[in-house]
């Protein structure tokens, strides 16, 4: 079944991203101030919202696991906070590229650039918590907790962040910014294969993570004997 | 109600008695905070505009730091003899276990701010008395947000390897907002600006940190402490 699903997803991924590529290099011009360069919004933004998606995951599956203590939750907290970390990552290298070609500087203390960093180093905490614990049960209970204080603590960050300082092109999708149609069209066409490649990503890893329970019940029942 | 008012107080009076008694932390933390105070006069070497440009900043980083040291004892200081299973069995709700341990660890690292700040103004040649009760009203929100998850991150990593590292790791980046707000709210004050317009943003931004953590703390403790 979940074998179904991978394939199915990233075939749909895949022709999605095909058909988005063309229509952003064939049918979309360039803008009008930033010239080529702004296409790669098309993968900026809906790499954030793809991150956040995968946090806000990695929160539910921690709460089901404290109170069910059902492994399977604890997995899928892993597999998210992964995945949407290496989607931050892209978030944050994609708009380093484009801060550096329209701002001329590769990082500014903006406010979300600042916060997604904030984002990234706490859930780079929570991936070393995980090694530090040997144990399985206190490692995913206390990873759990951990994913919820940091998924707290997020608004908070983006909060104080903005008063502290502003410098970002106001957002396309709610507030001040406008966009095109059909540039917006394409990015919302994005996100769904963006998301769709987080969402494949994510039950590749859940699966290696089940693998890998798996394997070390099966060494401790051999060391049992 | 009151009986876990009265838990509380038993539990923040043991430590800080037993800390009184062998005074290991608070030595170290001092300490560790004084000469971090002398390394910025040597990093930065700052005039007096300067410092007090930097003053906020240069305080609260002295502050986490040494508060970091008390931290890291709060539960580690249990594990000798098992006291730590003996406070998790003894008939306490765990919420006033932490909550009394954070109450001791708010007047430690309290007691060491108030070391540092005449030290500070000798040092940097500051006047930093000129919004005094303004600037302690900042003082214990920042102080209570950074014990009150210190705390729990205290007792989240006394089991795990690498104890020491991880606590700052894990404690640093959650305190962002509100290491900031406590900077940017203590800069202005120490220059000598009134508690108004900016800052009073930046205090409400403390009071709903502390608000939030100290309920996430209450609530999350005894996964953390039993699991």
């Amino acid at each position: 079944m979940r074998e179904r699903v991978i394939i199915i997803c990233s075939g749909v991924a895949a022709i999605l991203l095909a058909w988005n590529l063309g229509r952003m290099f064939l049918f979309l011009g360039d803008e009008a101030q930033q010239g080529a360069i702004y296409r790669i919004m098309f993968f900026h933004v809906p790499a954030a919202w793809t991150s956040f998606t995968g946090f806000f995951t990695a929160l539910v599956a921690s709460i089901l696991f404290l109170a069910r203590k059902n492994f399977r939750n604890d997995a899928l907290a892993v597999a998210a906070t992964e995945v949407g970390l290496a989607f931050a990552a892209v978030n944050l290298v994609t708009g380093m590229l484009w801060g550096r070609i329209i701002w001329g500087i590769w990082w500014t203390w903006d406010w979300r650039l600042t916060s997604m960093l904030v984002c990234f180093l706490l859930y780079a905490g929570y991936l070393v918590l995980r090694r530090a614990v040997e144990e399985p049960t206190q490692r995913a209970t206390l990873a759990g907790i951990f994913s919820i204080f940091a998924f707290a603590d997020v608004p908070i960050v983006f909060f104080s962040i903005k008063w502290w300082r502003t410098q970002h092109p106001q957002p396309v999708v709610w507030g001040g910014g406008s966009i095109d149609p059909a540039m917006k069209s394409v990015l919302y066409w994005n996100f769904l294969a963006v998301l769709l490649i987080g969402l494949v990503l994510v039950l590749i890893r859940l699966r290696q993570e089940e693998t890998q329970r798996e394997i070390d019940a099966l060494r401790r029942t051999a060391h049992a004997l | 109600m009151t009986a876990f008012f009265r838990q509380t107080l038993v539990i923040a009076h043991k430590d800080l008695r037993a800390e009184l008694r062998t005074k290991e932390a608070i030595n170290a933390s001092l300490s560790f905070a004084l000469v971090i105070l002398l390394l910025f006069s040597f990093a930065f070497d700052p005039t007096v505009e300067q410092t007090r440009e930097i003053s906020g900043g240069l305080l609260w980083i002295v502050f986490a730091f040494a508060g970091a040291l008390i931290l890291n004892r709060s539960f580690a200081r249990e594990l000798p003899n098992d006291c730590l299973d003996a406070l998790v069995g003894a008939p306490v709700s765990r919420a006033a276990l932490l909550l009394g341990k954070s109450l001791a660890n708010f007047v430690l690292l309290m007691a060491i701010e108030f070391m540092c700040f005449p030290v500070f103004g000798i040092f940097y040649n500051v006047r930093w008395t000129a919004q005094f009760w303004p600037l302690m009203l900042v003082l214990a929100l920042g102080t209570w947000g950074f014990t009150v998850v210190g705390t729990v991150f205290s007792a989240l990593t006394v089991n795990i390897r690498l104890r020491e590292v991880m606590l700052p790791l894990l404690v640093y980046p959650l305190m962002i907002p509100a290491l900031m707000a406590a900077m940017q709210a203590s800069t202005h004050l120490i220059a000598g600006g009134p508690l108004a317009g900016d800052v009073l943003v930046w205090v409400r931004l403390l009071v709903a940190f502390d608000v939030i953590f100290t309920a996430l703390a209450l609530v999350l403790i005894d996964a953390v402490l039993v699991g």
